[in-house]
């Protein structure tokens, strides 16, 4: 496994929001977690990257434990991380933005990487100059995409990519998502409401629930079960 | 006319010292979110710095730059010393707090090594050559500070906009956790930020301290830096841009005040206070502050 959690839990202060959860993601494959609001989803994701106050337990990354490190140490890893709301620099442009995703590495591939993701996303390479924050919520969505695969990573975690978006700008960026993972063969974990479609590109599914996962397996095992189904799916 | 060029020009004199003080405060307060109370005072401690170097024996400007090294030196440390372990506290009063005690420490500390009994005050060398250029009878002195100014600006222009380091500073500034998630350290940038504001005070105290007549003592940087709040005020607190040209607007306000309201005299200070207070109203950010926009 690339990313593995064993038995962590952990919150904000004296709040415990995971409890023992263990979860891992296959390198290659793409992992999503389900689970109502306030069952600690993005605080999965945030016990990854070390952003939690307190954890117990253990992160393994590509086989080495990186519990405990720094946010920043763990970033430098190979972890890209897209927060819920995008995370962008609103007041930076959207070329700085995408600089700052390659700001640790050392190679000179920055300014082909550059030109590759304005490829894919071209609605960027149009708004280069401008700042971040006057993109639309897809633009802005599409841009911490791409600033994360700036840097190169060997594990992308993006948390909730459609928040606010609508219907079909999410359909069309989870094709991306599912392009980049085939193309690169990038592993990721995402957090995601809309199940069916996170379901579609996705290897496994976790269902999480106050803190702890609740079921597990592949894509189709999850479609077919029916709790998920009725609590995830609506059908 | 010639009186009004003098003052005008004059003006522009003090408030290249305003605007560069004002800048450290910018520089500072976009990348901590903080009013560095203590800026004036960082920047007396460096004047005082300049002009013990100056008595080893250095020319004015040798000294200088050893004064800004040491200051570089002094504001990182300040800020990882001093500042960063009550940062992380719930009450952000706790650091304008700290900034206030540093004002009073530091002001102090000044008086305690280098003023001594019957030396209340010390002369600074001059850094420019005295006299009038041809053109409009200016200061070869005012001309100098302003090339000072320029000069600082252009250096942060490049280090900001042209480099990998300014990208990550500008990026901390921006939002530190996502900053974080790219693999930056924002506790080097916030370092870095206020060494840097600790050099800009260094060349700022040390252009306050360098004039003609008499010398200077602690109080140096007390109205100074009124005066650059007042000028960051103006200008917009997340503005550089606005820090140079609210200390010009000021020092020139200021001067002309001098100048031309006699009733005013020793209270001049209400004249740029007023502008500000005028200008807040219709623009609440400053002349050149963002209004943040932010699309959802």
């Amino acid at each position: 496994m690339l990313i593995e959690l064993r038995n962590v839990s952990g919150g904000y202060g004296p709040v415990n929001v995971l409890e023992g959860l263990d979860l891992g993601v296959n390198e290659g494959e793409v992992g999503v977690i389900l689970g109502a609001n306030g069952a600690g989803k993005t605080t999965t994701l945030r016990a990854i990257c070390g952003m939690l106050d307190d954890v117990s337990g253990e992160v393994f990354f590509d086989g080495s434990d990186i519990t405990g490190r720094s946010t920043e140490a763990i970033a430098r890893t190979g972890i890209a991380h897209v927060p819920q709301g995008r995370g962008t620099f609103g007041d930076l442009s959207v070329e700085d933005n995408l600089r700052l995703g390659a700001i640790v590495r050392k190679d000179g591939g920055v300014d082909s990487d550059l030109e590759r993701w304005f490829d894919v996303f071209p609605r960027l390479r149009e708004r280069r100059d401008q700042n971040a924050g006057t993109l639309s919520g897809g633009e802005q969505q599409m841009l911490a995409i791409a600033r994360a695969m700036m840097g190169r990573p060997r594990l992308l975690l993006l948390d909730e990519p459609s928040l606010g978006l609508a219907p079909l700008i999410t359909r069309d960026l989870f094709e991306r998502l599912g392009e980049i993972n085939k193309s690169e063969g990038l592993t990721m974990l995402i957090v995601e409401q809309n199940a069916g479609l996170a379901l579609q590109i996705a290897d496994r599914g976790y269902v999480l629930e106050t803190g702890t996962i609740v079921a597990s397996g592949t894509s189709e095992e999850l479609s077919l079960d029916e709790g998920v189904r009725k609590a995830y799916l609506g059908f | 006319m010639q009186l009004f060029i003098d003052q005008f020009f004059n003006g522009i004199g003090s408030g290249a010292v305003y605007a560069s003080v004002a800048l450290a405060l910018v520089l500072i307060y976009r990348t901590t979110g903080l009013l560095n109370f203590a800026q004036g005072e960082m920047a007396l401690f460096s004047a005082f710095v300049t002009w013990w170097l100056t008595d080893q024996g250095l020319g004015i400007w040798p000294a200088l730059l050893g004064s800004m090294i040491f200051s570089f030196v002094a504001g990182g440390l300040i800020e990882r010393v001093l500042i960063r372990p009550v940062e992380g506290s719930k009450n952000p009063l706790n650091v304008v707090i700290v900034t206030l005690g540093l004002f009073l420490a530091i002001n102090a500390l000044c008086q305690l090594i280098f003023i001594k009994p019957g030396r209340e005050a010390v002369q600074m060398p001059l850094m420019f050559p005295t006299g009038d250029l041809p053109v409009l009878g200016i200061q070869k002195a005012i001309v100098g500070r302003i090339i000072v100014l320029a000069l600082e600006c252009l250096f942060l222009y490049v280090l900001l906009q042209k480099t990998r380091i300014g990208l990550k500073l500008r990026a901390v500034a921006s939002n530190p956790e996502s900053a974080k998630l790219l693999g930056v350290n924002p506790g080097t940038m916030l370092m870095l930020g206020w060494a840097l504001a600790a050099v800009l005070g260094a060349i700022a105290g040390t252009m306050a301290a360098s004039r003609g007549t008499g010398g200077f003592d602690t109080s140096l940087m007390q109205q100074v830096l009124v005066y650059a709040f007042a000028a960051a005020a103006l200008g917009g607190f997340d503005s550089p841009v606005g820090a140079v040209v609210g200390g010009l607007i000021v020092g020139v306000a200021n001067s002309l005040t001098i100048q031309y309201v006699g009733f005013l005299e020793g209270i001049e200070l209400v004249v740029p206070l007023g502008l500000i207070f005028v200008v807040l109203l219709v623009k609440p950010n400053g002349l050149f502050g963002r209004t943040i926009v932010e699309r959802v």
